[in-house]
This record gives C-alpha cells, sequence and structure tokens, in this order.
C-alpha cells in the first residue's frame, strides 16, 4: 500500500450550507460566463498587423467605396480561440453523453470514418478537377451507391441530395416527372398519414402538390382502410414514414403499396428511420418507389452539432429513369464515370434502354464528398451482421427504455406490442399544472440533452426517445434513473421542477417573450451611454 | 347573435357585418401566442379559407373564415400586442370583421350551447 506523504486531505465542511457570494467575474468555477463577442472586441483590435500603406491615387471603389467603420469586432488570435473554446463546452454533444432525442438518430460516429474522410485523395478534391485524377473518390460513390441499393432491394439511387428533406424533394420530383411522363399530370393530391415525419407534407406542398391526411388508427398505424377508401384517380402518391413517428413499424405497408399502385400512384417512403431495420427489412420488397437514407442518422455520419447532413434517394425501377443528374455509375470498361448532361445520351442507351428523362438537378456537383466516405466507411467496417445487429440493439434498447419506464410515464402504445428504435410517453399522468416541458427542462439539471418533445403531434405532450444502439445498458441505467426521477418529481408536483434548469448556463428563460419580442442583431450600447452623458 | 365552427373560430354577427376570432378553448390550447397575421383589407373570402394565421410557442395555425365575405378591417391591435388574443380570445383580441356575401352560410354553424357541447366531447 502507497501512502500519500504530501499531508494533502480532500476535505468538505459537513453540513455546510452557505451559498457562496457570487463571485467578480460570475465565473462558476471552469464553467465560464462568456460575453458576446462583439462585448470582447473592438474597431482598434486585431489579430493581424499590417504596416500602414500610404494611399496613392483615387479610390476605385467610387459610390461604393465604405465611408464608416463596419462595425466588426477586432479580436486577437488567442482571444478568439478562447471565445469559440468556451462557447464550445457550454454546448451538448454525442462525444459528451447519451443524446436521446427521438426521430434523431444521434449515434456515435466511429474515429475510423473520421480518419478515412481526412485521406487526402478524398478531402482534398474538388468537384471541377479532372475526372481522371478523381476514380477513387467516384468508386467511393460508386461503391456506396451498390451498397444503399443492395440493403434497400431497390433499383437505383441519386446520390447528390443533401439531406433528408431534399432527397424527399428529389424523390417527390421522381414522381412528379414520372406521372408527367404517363400523361397523367392532374394527379394532385398526395396523402401523408398523421404518424409521418412532419418534413413530408412540407415537401409535397412545395412540389407543387395538394396535401391530404389520412388518420392513424388507436394503436398508432396508418388506417389502411380510410387510406384504401380515399385512393383513386386524383392521387399522385402517398408518403409514409416507417418505422413511423410513434417509434412503430407499418406493418400494412406491401398492402398499402399494392392498393396505391393498383390505383396508378406511388409510394415514397421516409426513410429517417431506416436504422430501425437496416439489414432486416428491404424496402423495395415492400413495393416503396423511392425512399432518401439520411447518411448522418442509419449511416454514422456527423449529425449533432449540426454536422452535413447526406439524403441519397433510392429509387424503384420506375422512378429510376427521372433520376436528376449527374450520376456515377460503373460502364462496360470497367471505369467509374461521372455521367453529366453531356454523357446522359450515351449513358440512357448503355444503362435505360433509351428510356433516361432526368428531371435536371438537385445540387451543382455530386453531393456530400466527406459523408459518403464516412457513410461507406461504417458500411463496410460492420459488414451485413454488424448492419443487422446495429437494428437488433437499435430495437433492444428502445424496448428496454419503454419497458423500465412504462410503470411511471404514460406510454400510449406500449400495449400495442414492442416499439421499434424509439420510446414514445404522453404527458397523461403528470401533476396538475406540470408538463412535457418540465420534464425536459429537468433532464437537463441532470446533465441529459432533452428528448424530443411534443412530436409526434399524434400523443399529447410527447416525448420520443431513440436511444441507439450506441448505448451500453449501464448508460441506459443511468437515462433511465434520471428520467424516472424527473418524472417522478412531475407526478409529485415537485415546485422547483417548474423553474428548471436551475444548473445549466442559464435558468429557464422566457420563450414567449423570446418569442414575441425578439432581440436579434447586437446593438452597440455606445452611442445611448454618448448620450446619456 | 354569435356563431361557432368546429375549427374553434368564433363569428358575431351584426347586420351584414360579422366578427370573427377563435375561442377561448382554441386559444387555451395554443398556448402563449406571439403572433398573429390578419387577413387585408378588401380581401374576398370563401367559407373556410385560411383568412389568418395564429402562431404560438407551441405551433403556427391556420385560422378559416366561418363565412364568404370580404374584409372590412383586421385588428391591427394584434401587430403589437398578440397576447389580446390569450386575454380576451371572444372580445378584444378579435382578427377581423368581414361583410357577409351569403347569410344562409351561418345556418350551418354552431351556437353557443352546441359549440360547449362539441368542446366537452374533445
Amino acid at each position: 500500500m502507497s501512502i500519500n506523504q504530501s499531508g494533502w486531505r480532500p476535505e468538505m465542511t459537513a453540513g455546510d450550507s452557505r451559498a457562496p457570494a457570487p463571485g467578480f467575474t460570475g465565473n462558476k468555477a471552469l464553467m465560464l460566463e462568456e460575453p458576446l463577442i462583439f462585448e470582447i472586441g473592438d474597431g482598434e483590435t486585431t489579430g493581424v498587423d499590417l504596416p500602414a500603406v500610404a494611399r496613392t491615387g483615387a479610390s476605385r471603389f467610387g459610390g461604393l467605396a465604405r465611408t464608416a467603420p463596419i462595425g466588426l469586432a477586432g479580436l486577437s488570435e488567442p482571444e478568439t480561440v478562447r471565445h469559440y473554446t468556451r462557447l464550445s463546452r457550454q454546448n451538448y454533444a454525442i462525444d459528451l453523453g447519451l443524446f436521446p432525442l427521438g426521430s434523431c438518430t444521434m449515434k456515435h460516429n466511429p474515429r475510423l470514418n473520421e480518419k478515412m474522410a481526412r485521406l487526402p485523395g478524398f478531402a482534398d478534391v474538388h468537384p471541377l478537377q479532372p475526372v481522371d485524377t478523381v476514380q477513387g473518390a467516384l468508386g467511393v460513390i460508386n461503391e456506396l451507391a451498390f451498397w444503399l441499393i443492395e440493403l434497400t432491394g431497390m433499383h437505383g439511387v441519386a446520390m447528390s441530395p443533401k439531406a433528408g428533406a431534399h432527397g424527399e424533394l428529389c424523390g417527390i420530383l421522381c414522381i412528379k416527372a414520372a406521372l408527367e411522363k404517363r400523361g397523367e399530370g392532374h394527379r394532385k393530391v398526395i396523402l401523408v398519414p398523421e404518424s409521418a415525419h412532419g418534413t413530408n407534407p412540407a415537401t409535397a406542398a412545395f412540389a407543387g402538390f395538394t396535401v391530404e391526411d389520412i388518420p392513424a388508427t388507436p394503436d398508432g398505424r396508418v388506417d389502411l382502410a380510410a387510406l384504401e377508401a380515399r385512393l383513386g384517380p386524383d392521387i399522385a402518391a402517398v408518403m409514409i414514414t416507417n418505422p413511423n413517428t410513434c417509434g412503430l413499424f407499418e406493418r400494412d405497408l406491401k398492402a398499402i403499396s399494392d392498393a396505391v399502385h393498383a390505383a396508378g400512384g406511388y409510394v415514397y417512403c421516409d426513410g429517417a428511420n431506416f436504422n430501425a431495420i437496416v439489414g432486416r427489412v428491404r424496402p423495395g420488397d415492400l413495393g416503396v418507389d423511392a425512399m432518401h437514407i439520411n447518411l448522418h442518422k442509419t449511416f454514422s455520419t456527423p449529425h449533432g452539432g449540426g454536422g452535413p447532413g447526406s439524403g441519397p434517394v433510392v429509387l424503384s425501377e420506375a422512378l429510376s429513369p427521372f433520376a436528376p443528374l449527374p450520376y456515377t455509375a460503373r460502364t462496360r470498361d470497367g471505369h467509374v464515370h461521372l455521367i453529366e448532361e453531356e454523357r446522359a445520351e450515351e449513358f440512357s442507351a448503355e444503362h435505360f434502354d433509351g428510356r433516361l428523362d432526368s428531371f435536371g438537378r438537385m445540387t451543382a456537383f455530386h453531393g456530400q464528398m466527406g459523408m459518403f466516405t464516412r457513410a461507406l466507411t461504417y458500411i463496410l467496417s460492420h459488414g451485413a451482421d454488424g448492419l443487422r445487429q446495429v437494428a437488433e440493439d437499435a430495437v433492444l434498447n428502445a424496448n428496454y427504455v419503454l419497458r423500465s419506464l412504462e410503470d411511471v410515464l404514460d406510454a400510449p402504445f406500449a400495449g400495442a406490442g414492442p416499439c421499434m428504435h424509439e420510446a414514445l410517453f404522453s404527458d397523461a399522468n403528470l401533476a396538475q399544472g406540470f408538463s412535457t416541458l418540465d420534464i425536459a427542462k429537468g433532464l437537463i439539471d441532470e446533465g441529459f440533452h432533452p428528448m424530443t418533445v411534443y412530436f409526434p403531434l399524434v400523443v399529447h405532450g410527447a416525448m420520443l426517445v431513440e436511444p441507439t444502439e450506441t448505448e451500453s445498458k449501464a448508460a441506459l441505467d443511468q437515462f433511465i434513473g434520471a428520467l424516472r426521477s424527473v418524472a417522478e418529481r412531475a407526478k409529485a408536483g415537485d415546485a422547483a421542477l417548474k423553474s428548471a434548469p436551475h444548473f445549466a448556463p442559464r435558468a429557464r428563460l422566457d420563450e414567449t417573450l423570446a418569442a414575441r419580442k425578439p432581440v436579434l442583431v447586437w446593438k452597440d450600447p455606445a452611442p445611448q451611454r454618448e448620450a446619456a452623458e | 347573435m354569435r356563431y361557432f365552427t368546429e375549427d374553434h373560430e368564433w363569428i358575431e354577427v351584426d347586420g351584414q357585418i360579422g366578427t370573427v376570432g377563435i375561442t377561448d378553448y382554441a386559444q387555451g390550447q395554443l398556448g402563449d401566442i406571439v403572433f398573429v397575421d390578419v387577413p387585408a383589407d378588401g380581401r374576398s373570402l370563401g367559407k373556410g379559407d385560411e383568412a389568418a394565421v395564429v402562431e404560438s410557442v407551441k405551433a403556427a395555425s391556420d385560422v378559416y373564415s366561418p363565412v364568404s365575405g370580404t374584409v372590412l378591417e383586421g385588428n391591427t391591435a394584434l401587430a403589437d400586442q398578440p397576447d389580446l388574443v390569450n386575454s380576451d380570445a371572444e372580445g378584444e383580441g378579435w382578427f377581423f370583421r368581414l361583410t357577409l356575401s351569403d347569410e344562409a352560410e351561418l345556418e350551418s354553424l354552431m351556437d353557443e350551447a352546441a359549440y360547449e357541447a362539441f368542446v366537452a366531447k374533445l
């Protein structure tokens, strides 16, 4: 046994409840109070020192020359670095802890993905480089495209959409192009069930369609009878989220697809929740015509903190000819070729029997290269068995959360059987005056990012928890314990919970005042000060 | 005479002129209201048309015109004080006035007792 000879002993005065007086800075030990950047810097400071230049001749800006200072704060380099580093410490991230946001799939991003994405051959290429010099990068896009088609059982894939909603728009525009090609552009209605993602009706409306709701059954799934009753010659498509936002698998999807196809429509599937079924279910087998895949959810490219998204859209044989350019495809000479407008005709003859009829372009270039590299790394490093286990563990973890908390929180669909990748609770049995918001704020004091709240809309005061496959049982138990504790306080009517969070850098904000009187730009207090003097 | 819709609008009719707002039940469901967009003067509205938008901290919702008509004026006080809808939904928090084009449309609306019974079942 080694003995600490220094005389140092950690001590704490027992029972000392004297609150410390606020310090000089307002900092709480290492949790720093950080002013706005405009309050740190001024017009006199700069990070770069340039020698004064003697002005010779007249300004060439003419009437466009600036007459007053630009008003940006000048900071030295260490001030700038410290400012943003301090702010970053007030953030919550997947690398800090469990991120239970439902419908978002906040999973761990393996460091191997980052290593691959930073290889210069992928990281330092430019989309306008000669194609001969980027064969490796194109190979990655093509191989990822192959695996996305393989995993979904679909026919083709448009790789360029930049995120989920962009992918939805791509899929719906493919449907629109296919309908117009058939001479059925008069089909103007898209049916969207209540259990679908909120972006679905927005996408349909943006693409010029009329949106109609389809109700959910009491067990939280699409009402097949109501949907079949609405089908007709004016229906362009149905948009379904599977698994849906109640965390439930839409068991009737094949029957829905058959009915929609029989009525001349197409089936769009929101693939945001693909994580729950990857490796187990192929949407192509269920009759889906188009589905976007959020690489930043299912295939672990950075999502938390606003990392770039990527939303490739897999397409059925019926819709593939209408996919946006550019394509990448391995042609018969063995090379991976980028198919732009000028090669489209040749490509059409070779791969689509001359039927290629692309609706246009979604983006200037080829999509999110960095995300493609990460997603392919994830797929190849997991393998088929690994991806299957991802789905199984994600579902197992969500069911563990659901069953561990259904005695304390109301779980509206728990009686209908197991959930998929997310557990849904409601505010049904909280004390009078307590709401889902109080539970979310209480979780912040417990050191967790709150779950998704008030969504889906079909449940009152919804709390949607998606633990993902990332978390260990110990991490889940800690989260469950924290949520249970907060829920019990809300049921017991603990008044302190109404003003939570108490330990965050800011206590509960007045959201109403913030929305009614938003302060959107920094205003220099100096003129007022001068006026007062 | 005051009439109500299943979408929680009320309309107070005085001769040819109707005053439209959302019900106290609706404001309670919406929560703190932060923004109201009222229709422009002279706009022609059909029964059931989207006439106004009400935004709370929770959600943005469309307000439908209970009857057809032409907008006389929107409630300009709501621009600065959207909370009038919370404090007095069926009075000071009115949204717009319109000239009715078809009084017969009122027959399809609920009276106060029928609306109360409708809300009680929700």
